[in-house]
């Protein structure tokens, strides 16, 4: 009964607001919030058939469809997301969220701080993958719906999907944990800080106050962005695309000769025109946090042992950012808690960005294990 | 591997005790898992490493973990199964005795079926000179997946030399059970071993 996939087609983004503090993982207290979500598709009576959606480091609400007279304005999953696609519209009532601390509308470091009158910048508290699944579930509180039938995300909407799976495990039927880690190794960290370190030393960053000074750290936004570039791909990937090939021979100069320089370039400065510094080094500080063992003392089998859903676990072989190894240490902890889980390691060449793209496998497994999950 | 029931499974489904732990090696669509689950009630997981059979077992709702066999089983604890089943995947394996003692740490028991290559129409096919091909191994030579056949009575001497007690062993040819000269006129085996007890490692 499934229908030829097509887009969601034109969406408006949504927002909620919040009055209810919110308290954080870091001690702090939002006071009040608001949240940008989308929806696709259509809640059923019995409210069972929602699936939330979680974003990773620079996407946001907007998941899948197109917004109205914007061009190129596709959402960022759009390949799974639709009637007739492996998360299928048609059945299911899909939920895009925008993350608190982003950059896409729901309250961040550029929202204004109604204290101080002025945008929030580096007083914007630092927020956790544990303190956005909090807020998520106030969302799914006002959008009435008292159990997800799934939450799923790739890299750190992963990891979003296993906390759902830890924090409200009675909310939540099925968790699909893709491209993710149960933390970030060492490795991780260092690209993060690399990133931040680029963004803080840049002159026009004024220790997060930059709205105030009519400026954009995008010198190091941009830096920041090319770094994590290179992570997502594999080398092998980056070989076939770019080689040593030169755009226009060897000019004995510092401008992009070769084409992975000018690619480097192109996606730091595009990346630089939309996204907030503030954001950035929130967001990557939530990467290097999430640490669901930490709490039990570095068992994460004993940290997964509230959660009762159905797992759906997937890694790509080439991923060497977020590898299959780190997968499987998931699957490991949960197979010691005699959890139902599935893991899929999908054959695919583009590394850590293979979540993303539509690889046939990946796209087939996602689909026939949506289709029998029970809620 | 077919998707229908194969000869094994009822035999094997008659040595799982109900709402037992099992772990399925090979376990191709899941249909044997599938099998257990509505027969004794049996839970856990297949293991696989075709993308067919991971995506046919998801589709079968058997839990399936993608991986190779041939590398162990790492990343199950000591006794956490009461059975772990190698349904006619054996001879199919590089470390045979790498698998079989995997077996037997992670589970109580094992389940071990293999085509028996001491059938006698195998017998007369060597006879006559060529490798053969028969309905429980129906690959030629050159198109196998199959590099470790072996026999009933190989199997026994294994058993022996690994330190490894035979439960049960049950011999059939097409679905029926086959008591004289197992060796001889049975085409499919299928073990209920597990370590032997006096028998340290």
């Amino acid at each position: 009964m499934t229908s030829t996939p097509a887009s969601v087609g034109i969406v408006v983004a949504q927002r909620a607001a919040f009055l209810q503090p919110l308290a954080l993982a870091s001690g702090a207290t939002l006071p009040s919030f608001e949240l940008m979500y989308e929806t696709y598709g259509t809640l059923n009576a019995d409210r069972s058939n929602a699936i939330l959606v979680c974003h990773a480091l620079n996407a946001s609400h907007h998941v899948a469809g197109v917004y109205a007279n914007t061009a190129e304005s596709e959402g960022w999953w759009d390949n799974m997301i639709g009637p007739g696609k492996p998360v299928d519209t048609d059945r299911f009532f899909v939920i895009g969220v925008n993350n608190l601390g982003s950059c896409f509308g729901s309250t961040g470091p550029a929202s204004i701080n109604a204290l101080s009158g002025k945008p929030w910048g580096s007083d914007f508290p630092i927020v956790t993958v544990e303190d956005w699944v909090d807020a998520q579930a106030r969302l799914a509180d006002r959008l009435g719906i008292r159990r997800f039938a799934a939450v799923m995300g790739g890299s750190l909407g992963g990891m979003q999907a296993l906390s759902w799976s830890i924090r409200y495990p009675e909310r939540i039927a099925n968790a699909l944990v893709i491209a993710a880690a149960p933390n970030l190794s060492a490795q991780n960290i260092a690209f993060n800080e690399v990133a931040r370190a680029a963004i803080m030393t840049d002159p026009d960053f004024h220790d997060g106050h930059f709205y105030d000074h009519g400026v954009k750290p995008v010198r190091g936004l941009r830096v920041a962005r090319m770094i994590g570039h290179i992570t997502y791909i594999s080398d092998e990937q980056m070989a076939e695309k770019f080689g040593r090939q030169l755009r226009d021979g060897l000019n004995f100069s510092f401008a992009p000769e070769f084409e992975i320089e000018s690619y480097l370039r192109y996606q730091g400065e595009k990346f630089a025109e939309y996204f907030d510094a503030n954001t950035y080094l929130r967001i990557t500080k939530a990467l290097d946090y999430f640490d669901p063992g930490l709490a039990t003392g570095g068992d994460l089998a004993h940290a997964l042992a509230p959660a009762t859903c159905r797992f759906l676990v997937i890694s790509f072989t080439t991923d060497w950012r977020f590898s299959p190894a780190r997968s499987r240490e998931i699957v490991k902890a949960l197979v010691d808690n005699r959890r139902d889980v599935s893991y899929a390691e999908i054959v695919a060449p583009h590394g850590h960005d293979a979540f993303l793209l539509d690889t046939p496998q990946y796209h087939a497994i996602v689909r026939t294990y949506l289709a029998r999950a029970p809620r | 591997m077919t998707s229908s029931m194969r000869a094994d499974f009822s035999t094997i489904a008659g040595w799982i005790a109900p709402a037992s732990r099992v772990l399925d090696l090979g376990c191709g669509d899941g249909s044997l898992l599938a099998h257990l689950r509505e027969s004794c009630g049996a839970t856990g997981y297949g293991i696989e490493i075709d993308d067919a059979g991971v995506l046919a077992s998801i589709g079968n709702g058997v839990s399936v973990l993608q991986s190779d066999l041939e590398s162990g089983l790492a990343g199950f604890d000591d006794q956490s199964f009461d059975s772990v089943i190698l349904s006619q995947t054996l001879q199919a394996m590089r470390r045979i005795e790498l698998i079989v003692s995997e077996m037997l740490r992670v589970g109580r028991e094992a389940i071990v079926s293999f085509p028996n290559f001491g059938h006698w129409s195998h017998r007369t096919q060597v006879m006559r000179g060529r490798m053969p091909v028969s309905p429980s191994i129906p690959y030629q030579w050159y198109d196998t997946p199959n590099i470790h056949l072996c026999t009933v009575a190989d199997f026994d001497a294994l058993c022996v030399e690994q330190g490894i007690h035979v439960l049960e062993r049950v011999v059939l040819h097409e679905t029926r059970r086959v008591r004289v000269l197992p060796n001889l006129l049975g085409s499919l085996a299928i073990y209920r071993i597990r370590r032997d007890q006096r028998t340290p490692g």
